[in-house]
């Protein structure tokens, strides 16, 4: 039986044509950005050109709008605590939309016990933020609102043009986590109105260990770490360069590919979703049309997601995800399931597929029916 | 080296568990645990000579609640009553090759479900009173917290 993996959000394989272009910088292109000599020179140059990559994909103004980290939860928590920090003269209020990443929120809670003032926006049953209750709850003194691209539970698209337009009235900076989005649907800071976006590399194809945040030139951030002074003294610390140049690969590979991929991947999940929601007691969470290409995510009644993903896993060899207490390690339900509406016994059923490169539209069958399988083993075992 | 994921033993049960099902008119009945929590699991039993002749339960609820559920109904098979009362949630899990720590308490509920079968049927035959009934299926409640 063959493995369908369909758990691309939580981590994807390298591209090949990454890996080659990187494996260089493990054994013959090693060297320190910041060493004078020609080795470090040269290191230096493949971090530059990486970091050109990166920016293009984002339609950054310029490459030194980037700071590289060693992933998105550095990047997500460099950028609120840096932004929030270096301008706490502005303003103590900071908003999140309720179903943001917990590489958000935490940051966020922490500034919370530093005195400032966190308000977190409701979101529809489909996942969609309330622009009119973020409006209401900008004020002057919002220094920082958070809204993520898109969300890697639901799939759900925010309408960042409106949010940046409603933050830039009324508040001031606004981050969007871009680390679900990216790759996957456009994302042009300069269009959206983006003051500070975060990124990851596996999220693209590209090694894990690589993140990066972008920030608006003219926005001041202050450093969570302090060293060396590299990256400006934004992000110190000897560079990963074969994770940033692979970062780099990854993103100008996505930047040429994404479109195309894209349609082929909606098909798939297209496909998918119009099947499994014919499973008696099957819901879609999320929006059904603003969501990402390669994502769809349910709910079934009566089971629990966890053995969801084990019955999936090995009877079928298929791996996916959930949204279910149970099965993370805190045992609390997915606060994003709770945002939506969903009840605990609900949230429980949660079942989370992404798509990726190595799926291909004639999995669609074995997919479905195993997934009608395990629903049908479970529900046999179940009480309710 | 630390256990990661489920035992080789959970998996067996979870996979291909054991007396499931339900048992029409049985001579006692005990259901624990809570669906808002993620766990609800039902036991079923008849008893001949005071032992248990037949088990059977359904289990709504992760890996480990199903794999616990199948064990407590195997290891309480053809034990007297008063055996059957001394089985806990420990003895399961050692049976199973352990639990994941966080497991231990939220999904291990089989004996827990296993005793109110028991008191069920001692209440029908009057040897107990429905009190202490209701203090087992209490001890069930607290075992499940689920911080809702």
């Amino acid at each position: 039986m063959c493995k369908i993996y369909l758990d691309y959000q939580s981590a994807s394989p390298v591209d090949p044509r990454v890996a080659e272009f990187a494996e260089r910088y493990l054994s013959n292109d090693f060297g320190n950005p910041s060493a004078l000599h020609s080795r470090g020179l040269a290191a230096k140059a493949a971090q530059e050109e990486a970091r050109a990559k990166v920016a293009e994909l984002i339609n950054a103004e310029s490459p030194e709008s980037i700071v590289f980290t060693a992933g998105v939860t550095e990047a997500n928590n460099l950028t609120i605590r840096g932004v929030v920090q270096r301008n706490a003269a502005k303003g103590k209020k900071l908003l999140a939309s309720q179903i943001e990443h917990i590489s958000v929120l935490n940051p966020m809670k922490d500034l919370k016990k530093g005195g400032f003032d966190l308000t977190l926006v409701p979101v529809d049953s489909m996942g969609i933020i309330d622009l009119a209750a973020l409006e209401g709850l900008l004020s002057k003194e919002t220094v920082l609102t958070s809204v993520m691209y898109a969300n890697s539970e639901i799939g759900t698209i925010q309408p960042i043009k409106e949010v940046s337009d409603l933050v830039h009235e009324k508040g001031q900076f606004l981050h969007v986590d871009g680390a679900a989005a990216a790759g996957k649907i456009p994302i042009d800071v300069q269009k959206d109105g983006i003051d500070l976006l975060t990124l990851s590399s596996n999220d693209l194809y590209g090694p894990q260990g690589a993140g990066a945040l972008y920030v608006r030139p003219g926005v001041r951030i202050q450093p969570v770490l302090f060293g060396g002074g590299q990256e400006k003294g934004q992000r110190p610390g000897t560079e990963n360069l074969y994770a940033l140049a692979g970062f780099g690969e990854a993103a100008r590979l996505a930047k040429l590919e994404k479109a195309e991929e894209s349609q082929r991947l909606q098909a798939i999940r297209d496909g998918l979703i119009k099947e499994i929601l014919k499973i008696e007691e099957s819901y879609l969470t999320g929006h059904p049309t603003k969501r990402l290409p390669h994502h769809a995510s349910f709910r079934f009644s009566r089971i629990e997601g966890e053995s969801i993903l084990l019955t999936m896993d090995a009877m079928f060899n298929i791996q996916v995800s959930t949204g279910s207490a149970c099965s993370s390690r805190t045992l609390e339900a997915s606060h994003v399931l709770l945002a939506i509406g969903l009840k605990h016994e609900q949230a429980h059923g949660s079942m989370i597929m992404t798509i990726g490169r190595q799926n291909n539209p004639d999995q669609i069958t074995a997919i479905v029916n195993a997934t009608k399988k395990t629903v049908e083993r479970l529900r046999a075992l179940s009480p309710l | 080296m630390a256990q990661i994921g489920y035992s080789k033993k959970v998996m067996e049960h979870f996979m291909n568990p054991k007396n499931v099902g339900v048992i029409e008119n049985p001579d006692g009945y005990g259901q624990v645990g809570n669906p808002v929590c993620g766990d609800l699991m039902e036991i079923f039993i008849t008893v001949k000579e005071d032992k248990i002749d037949d088990i059977k339960f359904r289990t709504f609820g992760c890996g480990s609640a199903i794999a616990v559920s199948s064990m407590v109904t195997e290891m309480a098979k053809g034990k007297t009553l008063d055996e059957a009362m001394l089985i806990t949630r420990k003895d399961v899990a050692d049976e199973l090759g352990g639990l994941p720590p966080q497991k231990m308490h939220c999904s291990n509920l089989g004996a827990d479900a296993l005793h109110a079968a028991i008191k069920n049927y001692w209440v029908k035959i009057g040897k107990i009173k429905p009190e202490e009934v209701k203090e087992a299926s209490h001890e069930g409640e607290e075992g499940e917290s689920c911080g809702t």
